[in-house]
């Protein structure tokens, strides 16, 4: 387990946890007595932590290592996951993954940002930022679903697209802006969770959707905490204070109108139990998808552009 | 002291030394570090006569270069929410906002006009660069979506005319979100089978060049403009080498295919007057055929052809 800066408290607790089980090999009973003892302290400490993250927290939290990620959430709810590769001009851009699948029986096509487990996975899929050529695949993706009627299931996890010299040679922009158009222009369902880090126009380009959800300590941001850190402060150490004015977390974006509905996770976030975490997504998205259903294309493709347009109509005060 | 240095010396220094004069009566090229004198400079729409530079253009006179004879209608843009998030940094952005208000005299930074373009009636909306870097919250977004709904009743072409950083900052995701909607905005104009053409001017990078910026059917840059989706800076830290010569410029983008084309100011109008009729008057000169347009006011044919 990797713990987190501010989780050092129960990183001390739990490792008491462990070194008592080593001496329990005697089924002592006071000692079991003990570890019961502090376990329930640990839970208290955790939910007291985690019930009032700092939006800085929040970032590491939505950033951890041991987060489930977009294979995760696959492997654990889509049946017969058919991946399909390419955007058909360049290259296969792994940092995007996309394919045919079965959520709940029905088919449906199911794309994410793929951050990686292990240096090498994550060399694999690029730490979750795309070049063009991902984006071109999800527009190609999001199409064909739309030629065969199949909801599309997005799952946004990335730091932002790429910045690379070869990324922009080859339209960093453009492939952006298509696939927020074609995400815009789909008859189809088409349902959005950020299940970690939601960054910029490279987490936008897969989440102009019918519902937006969040999970629970995902944030969402026009920029890194970093970044607006290093341009409005001149400062990389002010990410914190950017962090707060930036109003990144699911609790602020909820209020603010620009997503639909917050996913609960389990306590300690959902890099503690990965399981419960994407059991709630699947239900989530479950509902969501039944609340569209039999909805026609065209009333899914106009109330989907209505909702974006009157985004923004009110602030947070 | 004595005569010479009292009188003979000033007097000397007098009609040796240039003139005194106001700074803003020269320019210096900051391409070719000529002295460039204003009228020359003004005459020659802001482009260094010694290197063809263009340098950036305030956004009335864009305007006024656009359209013909210089005339133009503003509309009027419904006001949108001020800080949504009450945003500060070192400053409060609220504070930033009426900075830069009272220095450009206007509410935000983008401007809606409608007027003619070589007879063809069409809409601008021209970003004002001066205006907090040209960066796009929900009343850039709102005059987008004004813009775009003008057109569509005014059965005209949109022209769109960034000059802008990215999204603005201090309205967060709400700035994020205006991807969006302008996206949603410029594509009622094209359903209406209306041309959209984009001028890409410098510099048009972030949010702004990954939404509508990048949408249009035809994509035209002014030389040398920067267009791209990161900041120079930001890939250059990320990948730890130098950027090529010319990277993310208008003309970088016209070789790898990302534009149509790269204009000079000079020939600005007549390109876009040329489009636009192309698109427009699609029937042989003379011959009148089914125009879903107004016609320039020379051939009196409006009211046949428009049923």
């Amino acid at each position: 387990m990797n713990f987190l800066d501010f989780e050092k408290p129960i990183a001390e607790l739990e490792g008491k946890i462990e070194e008592l089980r080593h001496l329990s090999d005697t089924d002592d009973l006071n000692i079991a007595d003990e570890v019961g003892r502090l376990q329930a302290k640990v839970d208290k400490l955790l939910r007291a932590t985690y019930a009032k993250l700092t939006p800085w927290q929040k970032t590491q939290v939505a950033r951890h290592p041991d987060r489930p990620h977009f294979l995760d959430y696959v492997n654990a709810l889509v049946e017969e996951f058919t991946p399909l590769a390419g955007d058909r001009a360049f290259a296969e851009d792994r940092a995007i993954i996309g394919g045919l699948g079965r959520f709940r029986g029905h088919s449906c096509m199911v794309i994410g940002h793929e951050k990686g487990h292990d240096t090498e996975s994550r060399v694999k899929h690029n730490f979750g930022m795309a070049r063009p050529e991902g984006y071109r695949k999800a527009k190609r993706l999001m199409r064909m679903a739309d030629r065969f009627g199949l909801p599309v299931i997005t799952l946004v996890d990335t730091a932002g697209a790429y910045p690379g010299v070869d990324a922009e040679a080859r339209g960093q922009a453009e492939a952006i802006a298509r696939s927020i158009e074609t995400c815009l222009d789909l008859r189809v369902p088409l349902i959005s969770v950020v299940i970690g880090e939601g960054g910029s126009g490279g987490a936008i380009a897969l989440a102009a959707g019918n519902t937006v959800l969040m999970m629970e300590h995902a944030i969402y941001s026009v920029i890194s905490p970093e970044g607006c850190a290093s341009i409005l402060w001149r400062s990389g150490e002010a990410a914190k204070d950017a962090a707060e004015a930036l109003r990144l977390t699911a609790q602020d974006l909820y209020k603010l109108g620009v997503i639909d509905g917050i996913i609960p996770e389990p306590l300690g976030g959902a890099h503690r139990a990965p399981d419960l975490a994407m059991a709630a997504l699947g239900d989530a998205v479950a509902r969501s998808l039944e609340e569209l259903r039999g909805l026609d294309g065209g009333v899914l493709r106009a109330r989907r552009r209505e909702k974006f347009l009157e985004m923004g109509k009110t602030g947070l005060y | 002291m004595n005569w010479l240095t009292n009188f003979v010396r000033p007097k000397i220094q007098k009609l040796v030394r240039p003139k005194e004069v106001p700074d803003n009566l020269w320019h210096k090229c900051p391409h070719c570090g000529h002295m460039i004198f204003h009228r020359d400079l003004e005459k020659n729409l802001s482009v260094c006569q010694h290197c063809g530079h263009h340098m950036r253009l305030p956004v009335k006179r864009r305007l006024e270069l656009l359209f013909d004879g210089g005339d133009y209608q503003r509309i009027e843009l419904p006001k949108t929410v001020a800080d949504p998030l009450r945003f500060r940094d070192g400053k409060r952005y609220s504070d930033r906002l009426k900075d830069a208000q009272s220095k450009t005299g206007e509410q935000d930074a983008i401007i809606v006009a409608h007027g003619r373009i070589g007879g063809v009636n069409v809409v601008v909306a021209a970003f004002n660069f001066d205006f907090m870097g040209g960066s796009m919250g929900i009343a850039v977004g709102e005059g987008l979506v004004a813009a775009a709904e003008l057109a569509v009743l005014q059965e005209a072409p949109l022209i769109a005319v960034p000059a802008s950083g990215g999204a603005r900052m201090q309205e967060g995701i709400l700035s994020l979100m205006q991807m969006a909607r302008t996206t949603v905005a410029i594509d009622r104009v094209k359903e209406k089978g209306l041309p959209y053409i984009v001028l890409l001017t410098d510099p048009t990078t972030g949010g702004v060049s990954a939404s509508f910026a990048m949408l249009g059917d035809i994509q035209i840059a002014e030389p040398g403009a920067v267009v791209g989706f990161a900041g120079a800076r930001v890939i250059e830290t990320t990948i730890r080498e130098k950027l090529p010569e010319g990277f993310q410029r208008a003309e970088y983008l016209l070789d790898h295919g990302m534009i149509d084309m790269v204009v000079p100011r000079t020939r600005l109008r007549d390109t876009l007057i040329q489009i636009l009729r192309l698109l427009r008057l699609p029937g042989p000169a003379g011959e009148v055929v089914a125009l879903p347009v107004d016609l320039p006011d020379d051939t009196g044919e409006e009211s046949a052809v428009r049923g």
